[in-house]
């Protein structure tokens, strides 16, 4: 079975933001939720790096451990959905998060956050696959259809890599390979490792 | 932000007995990359000082309006779920579950405390309209706020099994609207009892005979004298006002996101609510003892409002000389001792 994965390869990402764009049309995710967002560090100066983040779909997920409705599940393929209909948008997978993947529709004053929404590394939810109420809520559910990830797969330098863990490490250490040098899969120490699973 | 964390997981290192080889090993695991197989950093140290500074949550930029977007890995929430999950949750449990088994015990040895003489069937008016009013208003919301409270922490592994995910989350839902708005009745009622009662709960000199004697509670005709609220009372009095403050800050501040702090003070925030809420959840479980099942008479000071005159005589024979306007009685078994 493969275990599903993002790889952004700080090397090649070129802040463009289609894996932003894509995933925001492909799901029509409302205003204010951004399921993925680029990030650059040391802008404009030396040593300036891009690097395209979301929902890791960790290992052991810090979310799914303090949800206090348990509404987290993991696919067998390792991907971390949730159930919105049981979500009551307390906060704390925002809380426990790495990445602040978690986002919510409003500011949450009074606790009015509404229901979490993430990134479903494009695999729907609960509901049955392609139905209505599941791309209402989850957006498209591309892994249904055999197809992985839209960020990934629209992203112009191929920096966004998705899919089996053991393919995106293979290509990853190709390329480290063939130019020399590699800034190391970025985040994968936090994602993957040390947890149960594989 | 990351040095409470730091305190906090090293505390938690000690408290829980870890190897102390456990949570170095750990660190390093997730600090370095975690590159696939044949991965080398062949090009730079500089590369090096980057990766290591975003993971001990350096920011950048983005194109997005959330100031907080440009973070790239916040680690203060693993150590905010190990705490959470962890030392605050279990222990937690056994301090609701040792109240509980306490009180028991405390029932099964000395009964019901009964007065030590017949009732005289005069009562005497120990609370107002107004202080009553504000007793139950407090009481009332904060009952409610701890089952929803408790029910966060623990309703996942407790009621959800029972109840099924589906009615558990509306329940939930309900839950946390309630806990939400009714914080603000538990404030207001805090204020007020605080207003009322704080001239009558000054430690004095008493208060170390009370608490010397154990307030008379594990004897007979044991009574040390008190006013209108013994070392008791008056502990329960201070936990409430400074608990209440402390629930009613760090509520406001996860009631109003991003308002009062950053991430990490939120975090900070709820591990501090859930602590408080625990300890009081105990102290209040023994206060809800003593002042029913637990001692004869109690229940009217909050229930009528009118005292026995003899259950106040034992209890509170200073108040009641007061009160009377009388000079104080040393009665032959003139002993005065505890109430709720």
């Amino acid at each position: 079975m493969a275990r599903m994965k993002f790889l952004c390869d700080a090397d090649r990402c070129i802040e463009c933001n289609a894996c932003v764009t894509a995933c925001k049309n492909e799901h029509e995710v409302p205003w204010g939720i951004n399921r993925r967002r680029v990030v650059t560090i040391n802008d404009g100066k030396p040593g300036e790096r891009s690097i395209s983040v979301a929902c890791m779909h960790c290992s052991d997920a810090p979310c799914k451990a303090v949800c206090p409705v348990d509404c987290f599940y993991q696919t067998a393929e390792g991907i971390v959905l949730h159930n919105k209909d049981l979500c009551i948008g307390c906060g704390y997978c925002f809380y426990a998060c790495p990445f602040g993947a978690p986002q919510y529709p409003q500011a949450g004053n009074f606790g009015t956050r509404g229901k979490m929404d993430k990134c479903t590394f494009c695999a729907g939810g609960p509901d049955p696959d392609h139905s209505e109420a599941e791309y209402k809520k989850y957006g498209r559910n591309r892994i249904a259809e055999g197809k992985l990830p839209l960020c990934a797969e629209m992203c112009s330098t191929k920096a966004l890599l998705a899919g089996d863990g053991d393919r995106v490490s293979d290509i990853y250490r190709e390329r480290v390979v063939a130019r020399g040098f590699g800034s190391g899969a970025w985040g994968w120490g936090t994602a993957y490792q040390m947890k149960s699973g594989s | 932000m990351t040095s409470w964390c730091k305190a906090a997981l090293a505390a938690l290192t000690l408290m829980l007995g870890l190897a102390a080889a456990g949570m170095p090993a750990r660190a390093a695991d997730t600090t370095s990359a975690g590159a696939p197989a044949g991965t080398h950093q062949l090009n730079t140290g500089a590369d090096a000082d980057v990766w290591r500074a975003i993971r001990q949550g350096v920011q950048g930029t983005s194109s997005l309006p959330n100031p907080r977007a440009g973070v790239l890995i916040q680690s203060e929430g693993e150590s905010w779920r190990a705490l959470r999950n962890g030392p605050i949750a279990t222990y937690g449990a056994w301090a609701l579950a040792g109240i509980l088994v306490v009180l028991v015990l405390f029932f099964l040895f000395r009964g019901r405390i009964r007065l030590d003489a017949p009732a005289t069937g005069r009562t005497v008016q120990r609370f107002n309209a107004l202080e009553r009013g504000t007793h139950w208003l407090t009481a009332g919301s904060f009952i409610v706020l701890a089952l929803t409270g408790l029910n966060v922490l623990y309703g996942r592994w407790v009621l959800l099994p029972v109840i099924g995910p589906e009615a558990f989350a509306a329940l939930t839902g309900w839950g946390k609207l309630a806990h939400n708005y009714l914080g603000f009745a538990f404030m207001a009622g805090v204020l007020v009892t605080f207003l009322l009662w704080v001239r009558h709960n000054i430690p004095e000199r008493a208060d170390l005979t009370w608490f010397a004697q154990a307030g008379g509670l594990f004897s007979k005709n044991v009574h040390p004298e008190a006013k209108k609220f013994n070392a008791g009372q008056k502990v329960i009095f201070w936990a409430t006002v400074l608990g209440g403050a402390g629930l009613g800050f760090t509520g406001l501040a996860l009631l109003f996101p991003f308002s009062f702090g950053g991430l990490q003070d939120m975090q900070l925030y709820q591990m501090i609510h859930a602590v408080i809420a625990l300890a009081m959840a105990v102290i209040i479980i023994g206060h809800i003892y003593i002042g029913s099942v637990g001692m004869e008479g109690a229940f009217d000071a909050m229930g009528s409002g009118q005292v026995e005159e003899e259950w106040a005589r034992e209890h509170h024979a200073l108040w009641l000389a007061e009160v009377k306007g009388e000079r104080i009685d040393p009665r032959p078994h003139g002993h005065h001792a505890p109430a709720e």
